[in-house]
């Protein structure tokens, strides 16, 4: 993948002239930016890169980024991205979603896309709401959630996006937010760098329809003790002070505990690169929703094989087995006679 | 093996045989190496299987009865053939489920040894058929098959569990026998294809032996017949089912248009043998992929025309609907895409192993918005492998999906199918947008073609050329984001003239009209051709005067269609439906065009359409 004569580019190059048109306020903005900022870094090039949406507030992100791009319908951008990486391998394919467009009615694509480990970084904007549609209860929305489709309280159970990937087995995979732009560009950048597909929920705020939904965890002076940094090879603690951490029980349950009350060596070491997906998984749902202490960062990076990889791979394979396909032989290839 | 000694030889033009038994008799595979013998034997022929849709249907029942038929002639024939002249019949089940279709007279051959008290009664029969004398009428022919094939496969050292499933080798050589078809072929073949399992090589060949020789020394059969070889335009055949027409030709289109294909699909009866056939072509450069559904299948496809590949999805009815969406992206997105929609009895899950032509409304209409595209269909099995070259070369020249129908008769059924040149194969390669095309070195991804309307192929890789599409409305030429009402209009208007401007770039309406004074135009699309060109030519030989037509473009329509059905008296349209085809012609020309109907899931016979049509004339004079 390295391109030694990328030429250097900025933030501007990497927008286009059509103008932004999401609500003032809303967490797409600076997703947006922390995209943009990203790119010049990364050592692709514009015509390289395509952004591939469904159907959302945040599906219109392809418009703005001066790549190629596509807009697709509701649930579908998986699909068509998927056939795009794995028959053009040379590009960088990002989708950017929302939790109705990946979680309702895309969801059968989501799990296969992870599960296939597509080479895609996918960007799945949660807000908990459907913007676009103006106000209904999504399948990230908390229980009793109050909106124009449920006057009286959903009673739907939420989906944990992570979690949900994680049973996937997606290879890659990790959760930011929209209000900390340096933390977004290095889990994008990890996601990006990741060969395979690489999946990252942004906790988003819609101010128009579901504002404050993350404010207790993403609030500057709430993010000490509500978000938990997961930092490969280390101890998870969070705190003011760090003087909290997550222990992993004799049952295999993780809990919030005092480290002066267990002692530091009882801590969770976080482990990206393990094989099976289990502890990341107690850990993806160690809170119950963005009102509780929750662990942001990459909670698994493991190597796989992509699916484009291996099917490209047979295809060469086929052809140096069996030498370039020839018309002929094919059509004579049954039992053949002549008159 | 010798010639047949003694017995005079009665020379046939035609025949029509069914093998039928239970699903775990081999009677597809009876039926598959009778027609190879008989194909290198020169004969034309044309065949047709019938299979439970049940996997693993109780042996010995109605449901579990599986058929093949098979037409073989000493000149061009069309169809797998009307009523059989012969019935194998392995077991009282398969006896009950296809007499219905056997005329008095025909001959009958039955394993009597299946026909027991127990297999009686799961047939459904209260009294043996066989002496109640309820097949007076037919000739019959009692030959105890299982025991014959046991006592004959003693030497091969093979259970007599195993030798029992010979015995379909034990009919295959009997009726090989009465028709006299070289042994040697079958031999051959069951030595090849046993070669890893010798007692079970032995066990065959010794079964088939047996029949052979059954046929030749026991006096209660007739024959031998012989249907002399057909005189066939000189040139390489092979025996080509739809499906396999289908695969082949997407191969061939890829190679001719210099594109590597990408077929997405999900497992659907009667389409799933296209993704197996294609899945084996990795060395040409195909790509297949099975999706996790229809919907993603269709998305991948476009996935990939969107990065420059020939995309390509396959599926039935029940996948059609699901794909419809996406279809209306391709449309709105202007990209090429090859839909193959390998028809079957509907609504719902309906008739999964059956055929139907009932989705051509479907392929029309089937769209929420205005959502215009060409469709093609496929008119015998060999015709397949064209009318996917013919798909691809519209989709990749007008940057439109293009909707393929087949039909499960035409799937599974085969003909002897004249190997093309394919160096006499069209070029129908296309070129992808290289640079700006707008003032200013802009790219402008919705400025047309003149002449095609078709829009520039824009693959990403390509620098300069970023742009951003969609789904929503574009404005002309710069395909921004546009809800303006007349920007609108003009991208309806221009995205339907761009398919009706397909037209001219197909061939003319070819009416059959010996006389060219016809009181009658036969108007069929699709499978029905072999039957309509069958009863067509029955009808003037009864001395009607009949003009027959026959369309591969159903969108847009031919030029000289609207003359055509205009000219003639009367038009009659035979469709595996209630009359899709009828409503377009009559809503498109003003025609009282009527339909001739069968929805049975069974194709039509050639003397049903013969007698519909003589039913109509005679209501008419
Ligand atoms: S509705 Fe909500 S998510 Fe959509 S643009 Fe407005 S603030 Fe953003």
């Amino acid at each position: 993948m390295t391109d030694i004569d990328v030429p250097i580019t900025t933030k501007k190059d990497w927008a286009s002239d059509q103008e932004v048109r999401w609500c003032p306020g809303c967490g797409d903005y600076s997703i947006l930016t922390a995209v943009q900022m990203l790119m010049p870094d990364l050592g692709m090039r514009r015509e390289k890169t395509v952004f591939i949406s469904g159907i959302g507030c945040s599906s219109r992100f392809p418009y703005y980024m001066n790549t190629y791009g596509v807009h697709s319908i509701h649930g579908r951008a998986l699909p068509m991205a998927t056939g795009l990486a794995v028959s053009r391998p040379d590009l960088d394919v990002w989708v950017v979603t929302g939790d109705g467009d990946a979680l309702s009615i895309g969801g059968n694509h989501l799990i296969h896309a992870l599960r296939r480990n597509v080479n895609l970084t996918v960007l799945l904007f949660n807000n908990q709401i459907y913007g676009l549609t103006k106000g209904q209860y999504s399948p990230t929305s908390e229980e009793g959630k109050v909106t124009k489709s449920t006057p009286f309280g959903s009673v739907d159970h939420p989906f944990n996006p992570v979690s949900l990937a994680l049973g996937a087995e997606a290879t890659f995979v990790a959760r930011t937010h929209d209000l900390d732009r340096a933390h977004m560009m290095g889990v994008f950048r990890r996601a990006h760098d990741h060969q395979g597909a690489g999946f990252v929920e942004i906790y988003q705020n819609c101010n128009v329809f579901n504002d404050g939904a993350f404010e207790k965890i993403t609030a500057r002076e709430a993010r000490p003790r509500m978000l938990i940094p997961l930092v490969h090879g280390q101890p998870v603690r969070f705190g003011d002070t760090n003087e909290l951490g997550v222990m992993v029980d004799r049952q295999g349950q993780a809990h919030i505990v005092n480290v002066a009350d267990v002692g530091e060596d009882a801590i969770l070491i976080h482990d990206e690169r393990h094989d099976d997906p289990g502890l990341a998984f107690l850990l993806s749902h160690l809170a119950r929703g963005p009102s509780e202490p929750t662990p942001i960062g990459v909670f698994r990076a493991v190597d796989r094989p992509d699916y484009g990889s291996l099917l490209n791979h047979q295809v060469v394979a086929a052809a140096e087995r069996f030498g370039p396909g020839n018309l002929t032989e094919l059509l004579s290839s049954g039992t053949t006679w002549q008159t | 093996m010798t010639e047949t000694t003694g017995h005079p030889m009665h020379e046939l033009e035609k025949v029509v045989i069914r093998f039928a038994g239970d699903s775990g008799d081999g009677m597809q595979l009876t039926g598959d190496r009778f027609s190879v013998s008989s194909a290198i034997f020169g004969n034309d022929l044309s065949t047709v299987p019938d299979y439970p849709a049940e996997i693993r249907a109780p042996a010995g029942t109605l449901a579990g009865v599986s058929a093949f038929q098979i037409h073989i002639s000493d000149h061009d024939i069309l169809t797998p053939g009307d009523s059989p002249n012969v019935l194998v019949a392995m077991n009282p089940a398969a006896l009950r489920a296809n007499l219905h279709d056997m005329a008095a007279g025909s001959t009958l051959i039955v394993n009597t040894d299946a026909f027991v008290d127990r297999n009686l009664t799961k047939a459904g029969y209260a009294a043996n058929p066989l002496a109640d004398g309820s097949l007076t009428g037919f000739t019959v022919f009692e030959v105890p098959m299982t025991s014959l094939t046991l006592e004959a496969a003693k030497p091969s050292g093979a259970k007599s569990r195993d030798a029992e499933r010979s015995k379909n080798f034990f009919a295959l050589g009997l009726v090989s026998w009465m028709y006299s078809r070289p042994a040697e072929l079958t031999l051959d073949w069951i030595a090849s294809r046993f070669a890893k399992m010798p007692t079970v090589a032995e066990a065959n060949t010794l079964a088939f032996k047996a029949g052979y020789n059954f046929g030749e020394t026991a006096e209660l059969i007739g024959g031998p017949f012989t249907v002399k070889a057909t005189a066939f335009k000189p040139g390489t055949y092979t025996s080509i089912s739809g499906n396999t027409a289908l695969a082949w030709g997407l191969v061939a289109a890829g190679q001719l248009a210099k594109l590597p294909v990408f077929l997405a699909s999900y497992p659907i009866t009667p389409a799933s043998d296209i993704l197996h056939e294609l899945s084996k072509r990795q060395n040409f450069g195909v790509r297949t992929m099975q999706a996790e559904d229809e919907i993603a299948a269709v998305g991948a496809a476009l996935g990939a025309a969107y990065g420059g590949h020939l995309g390509v999805t396959t599926t039935s009815g029940p996948g059609m609907d699901l794909k419809s969406e996406t279809v209306g992206l391709a449309i709105s997105l202007e990209l090429p895409l090859v839909l193959i929609d390998v028809q079957r009895g509907g609504p719902s899950t309906g008739l999964p192993t059956k055929t139907e032509q009932a989705d051509l409304l479907m392929a029309m209409y089937g769209r929420h918005g205005e959502a215009p595209l060409p469709i093609i269909a496929a008119r015998t099995p060999g015709h397949c492998f064209y009318a996917a070259i013919e798909a691809v070369r519209i989709a990749l020249k007008y940057r439109t999906p293009v909707i393929v129908l087949s039909d499960g008769y035409l799937a599974n059924s085969a003909e002897p199918w004249r190997l093309p040149a394919v160096d006499e194969l069209p070029d129908i390669s296309v070129e992808y947008a290289a640079g700006p095309n707008g003032p200013d070195a802009t790219f402008l991804p919705y400025l047309r073609d003149p002449e095609t309307l078709a829009r520039p192929w824009a693959v990403p890789g390509t620098p300069g050329l970023e742009h951003r599409i969609g789904g929503l409305e574009k404005a002309d030429g710069t395909g921004d984001i546009s809800y303006e009402g007349a920007n609108h209009e003009l991208m309806v208007r221009t995205r339907a003239a761009k398919i009706a401007g397909i037209a001219a770039d197909i061939p003319p309406v070819d009416v059959d009209d010996p006389g060219g004074d016809a009181e009658v135009l036969v108007l069929g699309w699709g499978s029905t051709y072999g039957s309509i060109v069958a009863a067509v030519e029955r009808l003037r030989r009864r001395g009607l005067k009949v003009a027959r037509a026959h369309l591969v473009h159903l969108n847009p329509f031919p030029a000289g269609l609207g003359d055509a059905v205009k000219r003639y008296p009367k038009v009659l349209v035979p469709e595996n439906n209630l009359g899709q085809l009828t409503a377009l012609v009559r809503a498109a020309f003003l025609v009282d065009a009527q339909v001739i109907t069968k929805v049975q899931g069974q194709r039509f016979l050639y003397s049903e359409i013969e007698a519909a049509v003589l039913a109509a004339m005679e209501a008419g004079a």
